[in-house]
């Protein structure tokens, strides 16, 4: 197989706290094929946007990013800011959460998406320039996009705006696509469009594309691989199928089983006990073990690595034998 | 838009008349006799010559007479003679304003050019040196009396190396260039006379640079305060990742929406100069509104200080209107909003 269109590897992000530099990411390895969807799965603060922002070289400066990123064979760890900004919206996008907040209030929709395209097309006409962001309207399915051109982010609703933040993103045809949450802050009928144009992008423009999210519906629909981020590590990664079907990780297993369905006639909707640990309270030990129901004393005191269990990668001493895919239905 | 301006200027009338009101008490339970400065203190024994100058200066009336006719004579357009000039305040204030504006427009730039880039300088670089050198140079500015500036800056520019030339709007010798607009560079160049103009342009530095330096720690302060906030935003990591650079990322995306709250201080400071600029005026001899309001007190000219006061409160509303105009020419939000 050739090589990975971005490869992490050892990916680590240290925070500085009053009490010392602590580690908010570490040791995370990630990898994304061409043309390939990938679910990056996780509760808040497990280090998902963390690694993503990382890959795009726009972490704050106080944050300290060590090990290795390589984008289509090159490392970026570190690259010079003016290589980074030449991947940056090019090569490399990125679509955010919240699309009240991602569009530049003073600027016109049309002057926000023509800035993508001249950035990175210096010779190219005004005209070219605007025939191509109005054909990017039409792909993200925004209509009339002649006059919502010349229109201000707050005349458009949310579910639009998140169009708009899509057609900059995919305005240079980029190799990799990066979504953190894209779909979090819009309503579910909107949500599923906002899908259909990311698979839809994905058919038609090969477009790798990173799904950072906490809703693994959206993994299930779209990703074909996922990684479960739990404290800044991996828990478990592998193919999308296999890992639902058979969860090989017991925090893996508790997010599936917190999904509520139709079928599950369960009074209680199942939730993992406890909570994840905060910034300076990861031990060098199994990070999931104290809200863990299988822990045995190895977990609380070493570190559990990587391991390859059937067609996923496993972070748990005891991936091998625990079986875990019925575990959670408490109430049935 | 256009209602709200139309609403502020129906109520600037009142706003006026209200401002014209407080003044003219203020000055009449003022203690001390303007007729001192109309007559001399040797005449005021003389009840035949105090009977006739009450009487050619409006002053033998009682004091809601007295206010009903000044204001009378305001709303025709009359501010009233100066006890002290013997001219019409309107032609004193005509003759003198230009020079304030001038003044205070080119202090105005360099405080806000200044201001706006130590404060960018100080977000970009927070909490480093940079950022500590540029709130203290604008600190500074704001906290070093301007008189004791203006002083230094003489002594430093004009007597020790004779950069540049002291107080006036012109050197002494100069023939002045006819007034047209009263503003000393436009008028130099409109009569062609290059020489005058560097001259004018030269005199024009030091208190320029006084007073705006003078303001820049509160431009500074506001416009570094509201870019903070800016850069946390999302649509500026959004910036970013389409792959723009820093300054761009700085300026078209960040400063655009950080001066829309920084606006309001800037109209503030604009309007404070007006009659703020007193103290630059009277240490640099600038025949401007400020050395005129010096003069207008200490003869307790009445018509004069509140001709002054009228000037200055004009220059609050305009002030206003236009920050509020500017507002909505800067933030789309506001346009549609009424």
């Amino acid at each position: 197989m050739s090589q990975p269109l971005l490869d992490i590897r050892g990916l680590a992000v240290t925070i500085p706290t009053r009490d010392g530099e602590r580690a908010a990411v570490s040791n995370v390895d990630f990898t994304v094929d061409r043309g390939e969807v990938v679910g990056l799965v996780g509760e808040s603060g497990s280090g998902k946007s963390l690694s993503m922002l990382a890959v795009m070289g726009l972490l704050p400066r106080q944050l300290h990013v060590s090990g290795s990123i390589r984008f289509d064979g090159v490392e970026i760890c570190g690259a010079p800011e003016r290589r980074m900004r030449s991947l940056r919206g090019r090569r490399i996008a990125m679509v955010f959460q919240d699309p009240m907040t991602a569009l530049n209030p003073v600027k016109t929709i049309g002057a926000q998406i023509t800035e993508t395209i001249r950035l990175h097309n210096p010779t190219l006409s005004r005209a070219e320039v605007k025939a191509r962001a109005l054909a990017l309207l039409e792909i993200v399915a925004i209509p009339a996009p002649e006059r919502r051109f010349e229109q201000y982010p707050h005349e458009f609703s949310g579910g639009m705006r998140q169009r708009v933040v899509i057609a900059i993103a995919i305005a240079n045809d980029p190799d990799l696509l990066i979504a953190d949450e894209p779909t979090t802050a819009l309503d579910v009928t909107i949500q599923a469009q906002i899908m259909e144009i990311f698979a839809r992008l994905r058919e038609e423009r090969g477009m790798a594309v990173v799904l950072i999210t906490h809703d693994l519906g959206l993994v299930a629909g779209l990703a074909d691989r996922m990684s479960v981020l739990y404290a800044g590590r991996v828990a478990e990664r592998g193919p999308v199928g296999p890992v639902f079907a058979a969860p090989r990780h017991p925090y893996t297993a508790g997010l599936l089983a917190a999904v509520p369905s139709i079928d599950d006639v369960a009074e209680r909707l199942y939730a993992i006990p406890g909570t994840p640990p905060s910034l300076g309270d990861r031990p060098e030990a199994c990070t999931f073990a104290p809200r863990c129901d299988f822990a045995v004393p190895l977990c609380r005191t070493s570190e559990p690595a990587l391991t390859r269990v059937g067609s996923a990668l496993v972070a748990c001493h005891r991936a091998g034998e625990l079986s875990l895919s019925d575990l959670p239905r408490k109430g049935t | 838009m256009l209602k709200v301006v139309v609403r502020r200027l129906l109520v600037m009338p009142f706003l006026l008349l209200g401002i014209v009101t407080a003044t003219f008490l203020l000055a009449q339970f003022t203690k001390g006799n303007p007729l001192i400065s109309i007559i001399g203190a040797r005449n005021l024994d003389n009840a035949e010559i105090v009977a006739a100058a009450k009487a050619r200066w409006g002053l033998d009336g009682s004091v809601p007479e007295r206010y009903a006719t000044y204001v009378w004579n305001l709303a025709h357009g009359d501010l009233g003679t100066s006890f002290r000039t013997k001219q019409p305040v309107l032609t004193d204030l005509a003759q003198r304003l230009p020079a304030t504006l001038e003044l205070v427009i080119c202090a105005m730039i360099i405080g806000a050019v200044g201001g706006i880039v130590l404060a960018i300088v100080s977000a970009e670089f927070k909490n480093t040196f940079a950022d500590h050198l540029a709130r203290l140079v604008a600190l500074l500015g704001s906290c070093l009396p301007v008189f004791w500036l203006g002083l230094i800056a003489l002594f430093l520019f004009t007597v020790q190396t004779q950069m540049l030339p002291g107080p006036g709007r012109l050197d002494i010798r100069a023939v002045p260039p006819p007034a047209v607009t009263g503003f000393m560079l436009v008028d130099t160049l409109l009569a062609g006379n290059w020489g005058a103009f560097v001259d004018a342009l030269r005199h024009l530095v030091l208190p320029a640079l006084v007073l705006g330096w003078s303001v820049m720690g509160i431009i500074t302060r506001m416009v570094r305060a509201s870019m903070l906030d800016v850069l946390g935003q999302d649509y500026i990591t959004m910036a970013r990742a389409k792959g723009a650079g820093r300054l761009r990322v700085l300026i078209h995306h960040a400063l655009a929406n950080a001066l829309i709250p920084a606006l309001t201080i800037l109209g503030f400071t604009f309007a404070y100069l007006i009659t703020g600029s007193v103290l630059v005026e009277t240490i640099f001899s600038w025949p401007g509104i400020g050395s005129y309001a010096v003069d207008a007190a200490r003869s307790l000219d009445y018509p004069a200080i509140t001709g002054v006061t009228i000037i200055g409160g004009l220059g609050f509303l305009i002030a206003n209107l236009l920050t509020d105009i500017a507002y909505a020419v800067a933030d789309p939000r506001m346009r549609e909003a009424g």
